[in-house]
């Protein structure tokens, strides 16, 4: 059973269809106790990071993500979810989660694309992700395969952190944290096949976990 | 490096399909699910509804098709038609759309734009604009006016100037529709779109006028937009989207060709 976290920032009914499309057990969920019962935790998130923030320490969940990846327990942070699972965001000046080092940044729209045209901000459509180690969650994953973005802010965290790239304006880090510890800037809820495929490799990674424990 | 983008748009009336799709293989023609379905499974980036139902009830039924949808394919897609109030947006996006449009109801009330923005955020909230040539005047000096009901009703307002004003009011994405070449397949209106994609820095959608690859690579090139809407060039199985995508790629224009 994986808990998708349910406080009032997050696209928990998208990140919940997708699942029960491919057959894994979850709940949308508050409840300290249910969250620490489940194999692995999803951490959506829409909207501004300060908002998501405040409603996040409103309903208590800072605490209980703390205290869940200091027990080990698997987290897959999705976009807003991805950034304030690091130390700051330029976003409301948002002092964040501080779950992995580093910050995150609003794009410069003075950046070009490979056409030399000013990028837009947000990165709104499909764009890769390009592994920079190896990774659980891609495994099965084509190269080629794109993801669906929509920010204006990227994560930015220490250089050890960092999983997988895209460029858009410039590199930025779409993936990072570690074994079992992951936030990804894109919506693999909206990615098609692949996103899905990431989602049961995260699936996978928690039984797995929950099973050796 | 980003994909331009590849969008049908189904329009929905009373719960079927106004256009009769012909995909290959044994699927009913008017099922909007079903024809969702398709364009997803051939590599769709996204997919718009446009509901042109009139009555209450349609809209009921419109809305559970939405749900339907959400729980069948798993890209972004929109809801538009019938957009006139923060509560119609709410009702869609709670159905599992990822964004609404707004066009008239936001010609006729502009504040619907910010109050949609501050509560489900930019990125759920696209501006689409009818926009039609005219000659140029001192209130319409771009010489493309805005117009409503299906190009009957001139609004006195400049294209250029709602454009920006939409993306101050908070808009994530403007759809550009022209009405001059909607329906022609003779290609987009470039001049247009270049025009409003030059003026605002988010992301700018082509409409009207598809008939050929080569507009769409045209529209996402020389037009500058970041996306370019279809209905007929794929409804009528002239082509299919890997067809397409193939072929704009070829051009030199990134496409998602993986999924």
């Amino acid at each position: 059973m994986l808990a998708i976290l349910k406080y009032k920032a997050g696209n928990q009914t998208s990140v919940r269809r997708a699942l029960n499309h491919i057959g894994i057990p979850n709940v949308i969920t508050a409840d300290p106790a249910e969250i620490a019962a489940s194999e692995g935790i999803i951490f959506p998130g829409v909207g501004a990071a300060g908002q998501a923030m405040d409603e996040l320490t409103a309903a208590g969940l800072d605490a209980v993500l703390k205290e869940q990846v200091e027990a080990g327990k698997p987290l897959l942070g999705i976009c807003v979810g991805c950034q304030i699972m690091l130390d700051y965001s330029q976003e409301n000046d948002t002092r964040t989660l501080g779950i992995i080092p580093g910050e995150c940044h609003l794009f410069n729209p003075a950046l070009e694309d490979e056409t030399g045209a000013p990028i837009r901000v947000p990165h709104m459509g499909w764009n890769r992700v390009i592994p920079r180690k190896p990774c659980a969650l891609f495994k099965g994953i084509s190269d080629d395969a794109e993801f669906y973005f929509v920010h204006s802010y990227f994560p930015n965290p220490q250089p050890d952190y960092v999983i997988a790239t895209t460029t858009y304006g410039k590199e930025f880090c779409s993936v990072h944290g570690g074994p079992g510890l992951w936030a990804v800037q894109f919506h693999p809820e909206k990615s098609g096949r692949p996103g899905l495929k990431l989602l049961s490799n995260f699936h996978a990674y928690c039984k797995e976990a929950a099973n050796a424990q | 490096m980003l994909s331009k983008r590849i969008i049908p748009c189904l329009d929905v009336r009373d719960g079927r399909l106004t256009k009769g799709i012909k995909f290959q293989g044994n699927v009913d023609i008017g099922d909007p699910v079903e024809s969702a379905r398709r364009y997803y499974e051939q590599g769709a980036d996204e997919i718009v509804f446009y509901d042109i139902t009139a009555s209450h009830e349609g809209r009921g039924i419109f809305l559970d098709i939405v749900e339907k949808v959400a729980s069948s394919i798993f890209i972004p897609f929109s809801v538009g038609g019938g957009i006139n109030t923060v509560d119609d947006m709410r009702d869609a996006l709670n159905a599992g759309a990822e964004k609404v449009s707004v066009n008239s109801g936001a010609v006729k009330d502009p504040d619907i734009i910010s109050k949609g923005a501050a509560r489900f955020g930019s990125q759920a909230i696209v501006l689409g604009m009818d926009v039609k040539r005219v000659a140029p005047t001192e209130a319409i000096p771009s010489g493309y006016e805005i117009v409503i009901h299906g190009g009957r009703k001139h609004m006195g307002m400049d294209a250029l100037d709602w454009a920006k004003t939409a993306e101050v009011l908070g808009a994530g994405e403007i759809c550009v529709n022209s009405i001059d070449a909607d329906g022609t397949k003779d290609g987009y209106e470039l001049t247009l779109t270049r025009m409003i994609s030059d003026a605002v820095q988010i992301p700018v959608i082509a409409s009207g006028g598809a008939g050929h690859p080569a507009h769409m690579y045209d529209a996402l090139t020389k037009g500058g937009a970041s996306a370019a809407l279809i209905a007929s060039i794929v409804h009528y199985g002239e082509y299919t989207i890997p067809d397409l995508k193939k072929q704009i790629q070829a051009m030199g224009c990134k496409m998602r060709l993986t999924w």
